[in-house]
């Protein structure tokens, strides 16, 4: 990732940030555009967990990845401890290769 | 705590709530920040990566999602543009908190508070601030948790960075599933109508459908399209407000904001959690309170 990518990312979401202050009470935003952003960003989170987990380059990433993130996700549907959830997905993928699985 | 939020106390326990949680929370991110680090160069890339990302961009959720992005094979570009539409939430953030990045003493000083506090606006700053009563308050509240916050973060990516270097055979560690558990965790929370889940469900579908088939990166953004399933936002969307300030909201720090209602839901938790989706997260749209939470419950 080249620097000038990084600092393209920098300044488009330094912009982001700063149109709001700028703007102070010259603008309103529609409750539905509002709720587009917030779901925008939900839909590709949860799409970039799904590839990360089970894709790796463009073929499948073995079942040792996938298992773990699948722990992790119970987990975190059952509001574990956020620290819990993060060391179980890396254990459990851990101890799956230990005994060999890819 | 929320009958401590909600009790009028002296300021001086709910200081100390406020200290305890943005501590809570800068632990959690701070997990989040050490993942990234070692996660990032265990994949290949050079030290400087994400450690210039965590400065200059200071946003978790897109961080990731660039680096995620790169190291499977995807141009800068779709990185750029997918850390871009993650981060275009920030716009309603900065308006919602515009009060209290800003200074009375002097446009010069005016203009220092506001470039530097433009910076530190995060899912967990403005959720911090908005629940909060009495703009001083929410003043603090901003400035505590963002200063914290980009310290931590900050110290515990190079943190990681180093750790990722030591180890030779990161995948024997499972480093790998971190990276999405970390997602898969801070998005989780912010699924909370039938709408939303079913869109992310359908952008997953298509993303791991595309990815043999498309260049790394763009399937990602594909994704996106899932809010064409079986999202309902689109109609309030499209249909332009009969009044002022009936489909929108004035989210300028003009208005009081604060009053006695928890600003978003309860949160933070007690359990040592991000607060609204980590560092980064999509958390506005579950509790920071306001016009995505209320539209959100469409279930």
């Amino acid at each position: 990732m080249p620097m000038s990518a990084i600092v393209a990312l920098g300044v488009l979401t330094y912009a982001f940030r700063f149109t709001g202050p700028l703007l102070r009470g010259r603008v309103t935003v529609p409750a539905a555009a509002e709720r587009l952003f917030a779901d925008a960003a939900a839909v590709l989170l949860i799409a970039l967990a799904a590839t990360a987990a089970l894709t790796a380059g463009h073929g499948f990433a073995g079942w040792a990845r996938p298992a773990g993130v699948l722990v992790a996700g119970v987990l975190a549907a059952r509001r574990a401890p956020f620290p819990v959830v993060v060391l179980a997905a890396g254990g459990v993928t851990a101890l799956l290769r230990l005994t060999g699985v890819p | 705590m929320r009958t401590l939020w909600r009790t009028p106390l002296s300021a001086w326990p709910r200081d100390a709530a406020l200290l305890r949680d943005v501590g809570l929370i800068c632990l959690a991110d701070g997990i989040v920040g050490l993942s990234f680090g070692a996660a990032s160069v265990a994949g290949g890339l050079p030290w400087w990566v994400p450690v210039a990302l965590s400065v200059l961009v200071f946003a978790g959720g897109s961080q990731i999602a660039a680096v995620g992005v790169v190291l499977a094979g995807g141009s800068p570009l779709a990185a750029v543009a997918a850390g871009a539409v993650l981060n275009s939430r920030l716009f309603p953030y900065g308006l919602a908190v515009a009060d209290v990045v800003t200074s009375e003493y002097g446009p010069v000083r005016r203009w220092l508070v506001r470039i530097i506090g433009t910076h530190i606006i995060t899912d967990e700053s403005v959720a911090f601030a908005l629940r909060q009563d009495g703009r001083s308050r929410r003043r603090a509240a901003f400035w505590t948790c963002g200063i914290s916050l980009f310290v931590i973060w900050n110290l515990t990516v190079l943190l990681g960075v180093g750790l990722g270097s030591a180890l030779h055979d990161t995948n024997a560690f499972g480093l790998d599933s971190t990276f999405p558990a970390v997602m898969l965790a801070l998005a989780l929370p912010t699924l909370t109508s039938r709408s939303i889940k079913v869109a992310a469900g359908a952008g997953a579908v298509i993303a791991v459908a595309l990815t043999p088939v498309l260049p790394a990166g763009l399937p990602l953004l594909a994704a996106l399209g899932g809010l064409g399933a079986g999202w309902t936002g689109w109609p309030g969307l499209l249909r332009r407000p009969s009044r002022p300030g009936e489909g929108g909201q004035v989210r300028d720090g003009g208005r009081p904001l604060g009053d006695d209602q928890p600003r978003d839901g309860g949160r933070p938790r007690d359990d040592g959690w991000p607060d609204a989706a980590g560092m980064d997260g999509t958390g506005y749209a579950g509790h920071a309170g306001g016009a995505g939470g209320a539209a959100n419950d469409d279930e």
